[in-house]
């Protein structure tokens, strides 16, 4: 797809989200969770170019939404509680990128999962810190210097989901078609070509985990910040299924699969939700089946279709 | 001829084949250096020791005096040594633009997040590399598409866009259509003599070995049981008989 295109789709899609979210208010919630989950997806997104499927992200959301919810009482503006959640959440994704980036395919993935279990049941045991499985409650913060009562709160962080997401796919698109992000599908395709050229496969794979520990960050501070409430549940092994399921669904073949994936799956869920009872997870399951049988590239591929 | 390599006493056994059995060599300082020798004779793997591949069980691997035995392939990479691959080892979701480019950009160890690998420069550069080759008419094609010439080729292209000063060539015409193999081995020569580069070279097509080699190694079952001058080697009936594998009439049993 050329870039005009592309940017023309990603700006009728913000235009899209912005329409939705004014005419149906509920969906102003569902809509900034999507968004969260598209850029969080994003980030598993960047991994997959280089062949390897986390199964454990949903812990950097997590983290990052308990961050904002330890940290909200004493930073109560939002413009400063945002980037240090991203921060740390990125600082954990260099620890512990340092070591899942030495391990490939079932390893890596299997590496990603044990950790978030590992994490997901600190907070879950830890009552006296985290609450337990009641979670802890995100006490209201600023927006620029300015309280918001709810209807505001509700905009300023769909608002901050959009922008987030158009920066972050944008900086995805730059990424990837730089030396690093093009050597990440060199991992997937000739890692030891990799090696013998100079370039440590483990580097350029440790620079995506990064980012997409960033990008899982994130979401999980929006989370928090709209949701005021966090579990340890965000960070369960089933949250971290559902990103890989999302870039499935909305394709990897560029940056605005995993949005179309995450939208596509909160409004299938929520819609189905409401009106067949315990359906949805069949409905889904399908939908998947189809892209998978049907769609390689996911919702995007489709949208691409008609080659110019 | 000052030596830029030096192999000293290589030995690496897998399980009871000696694959390299002591070998001895110098590579001097713009040499073009060819090995020959049947299947299984340890050629491949005295490359794969010399690039980091293999560790040597003994032995040294003198690089302008260091000693680069057991480094991390892309340590000794780094020092100016670059291989070509017997099986070429492309990118192969890439076109053969972007391999080269990503060889570029190895090289230049230029690594922001935020330039594209398709900047003008770097373009025009694999694009020079891939004209040299004959390739510059398949630069878009994805490198999983190519044909086994072509495969073979972009992989050399890819060694030598990382300038190093050696190069070592794991049978680089094995594939190429008989009709561009002396076209090609001279374009080759060519970009390598001008800039002074070192080459190693496995091959199998002695009209190859005699035109461009200056000296020949001949390997047999992990040893090196001639070297020298290609027209004094390629001469010797026992190499004639051993190794080409031609029976000359009037040899002595
Ligand atoms: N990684 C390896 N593991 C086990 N045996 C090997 C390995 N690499 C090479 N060999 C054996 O070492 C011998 C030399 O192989 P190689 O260096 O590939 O020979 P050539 O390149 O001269 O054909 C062969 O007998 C081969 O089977
Ligand atoms: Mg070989």
């Amino acid at each position: 797809m050329t870039h005009r295109r592309e940017a023309l789709l990603a700006l009728l899609f913000a235009l899209a989200v912005l329409a939705a979210a004014f005419a149906v208010p509920w969906l102003r919630f569902v809509l900034t969770l999507a968004l969260a989950k598209g850029i969080a997806a994003l980030g598993v997104m960047l991994l997959l170019r280089a062949g390897q499927v986390s199964f454990g992200h949903a812990m950097f959301v997590a983290f990052a939404a308990y961050a904002v919810a330890f940290l909200a009482g004493q930073v109560g503006e939002a413009l400063l509680l945002l980037p240090l959640a991203i921060l740390l959440a990125a600082l954990l994704g260099l620890v512990i990128g340092l070591f899942v980036a030495r391990y490939r395919e079932i390893f890596f993935g299997m590496l990603n999962l044990a950790l978030s279990m590992v994490f997901y049941s600190l907070l879950e045991k830890f009552y006296s810190i985290t609450h337990g499985t009641d979670g802890m409650r995100v006490p209201a913060v600023t927006w620029a210097g300015m309280a918001t009562e709810r209807v505001g709160g509700e905009w300023a962080v769909l608002v901050a989901a959009l922008v987030l997401a158009i920066g972050f796919a944008l900086l995805a698109r730059l990424y990837l078609a730089s030396p690093l992000g093009e050597a990440l599908q060199g991992i997937k395709t000739r890692e030891a070509r990799l090696e013998f050229m100079g370039l440590p496969p483990r580097r350029v794979l440790l620079v995506a985990y990064v980012l997409s520990a960033a990008m899982a960050g994130t979401a999980g501070a929006l989370i928090a910040l709209t949701t005021r409430h966090v579990t340890p549940l965000m960070g369960y092994w089933t949250a971290s299924g559902e990103l890989v399921f999302i870039v499935i669904l909305g394709g990897a073949g560029g940056v605005l699969g995993p949005f179309l994936g995450a939208i596509a799956y909160e409004l299938v869920r929520v819609y189905a939700a409401a009106s067949v009872a315990d359906a949805w997870q069949l409905i889904l399951g399908a939908v998947l089946l189809a892209v998978i049988l049907f769609a390689r590239g996911g919702l995007f591929s489709l949208l691409r279709g008609r080659r110019a | 001829m000052k030596p830029i390599l030096q192999a000293q006493g290589l030995r690496l056994a897998f399980g009871g084949v000696k694959a390299a059995d002591g070998i001895d060599l110098d590579v001097g300082e713009g040499e073009f250096l060819a090995i020959i020798g049947p299947n299984g004779a340890g050629k491949t793997t005295f490359i794969n020791m010399c690039t980091g591949w293999l560790k040597p069980q003994s032995g040294r691997i003198l690089w302008r005096g260091e000693d680069i035995a057991g480094l991390p392939p892309r340590r000794i990479t780094q020092r100016g040594i670059a291989r070509s691959f017997q099986l070429p080892q492309l990118f192969t979701e890439h076109t053969v633009l972007r391999n080269l480019a990503l060889a570029i950009a190895a090289r230049e160890g230029a690594f922001s997040l935020l330039r594209p690998l398709l900047r003008p420069g770097w373009t025009k550069e694999a694009m020079e590399i891939l004209r040299g080759f004959g390739l510059e008419s398949l630069a878009d094609t994805r490198a999983d598409a190519l044909n086994e010439g072509s495969r073979k080729l972009a992989d050399i292209a890819m060694a030598v866009a990382l300038k190093p000063r050696l190069l070592l060539m794991d049978e680089p015409t094995s594939g190429v259509a008989a009709s561009e193999k002396l076209g090609i081995v001279e374009t080759l020569a060519r970009v390598l003599r001008e800039t002074g580069v070192s080459a190693v070279f496995v091959e199998h097509d002695m009209e190859v070995v005699s035109r461009f080699a200056d000296r020949v190694a001949v390997w047999s079952q992990g040893r090196i049981v001639a070297n020298g001058p290609p027209e004094a080697v390629l001469a010797d009936p026992e190499v004639r008989r051993e190794v080409i594998g031609i029976e000359d009439a009037h040899a002595a049993p």
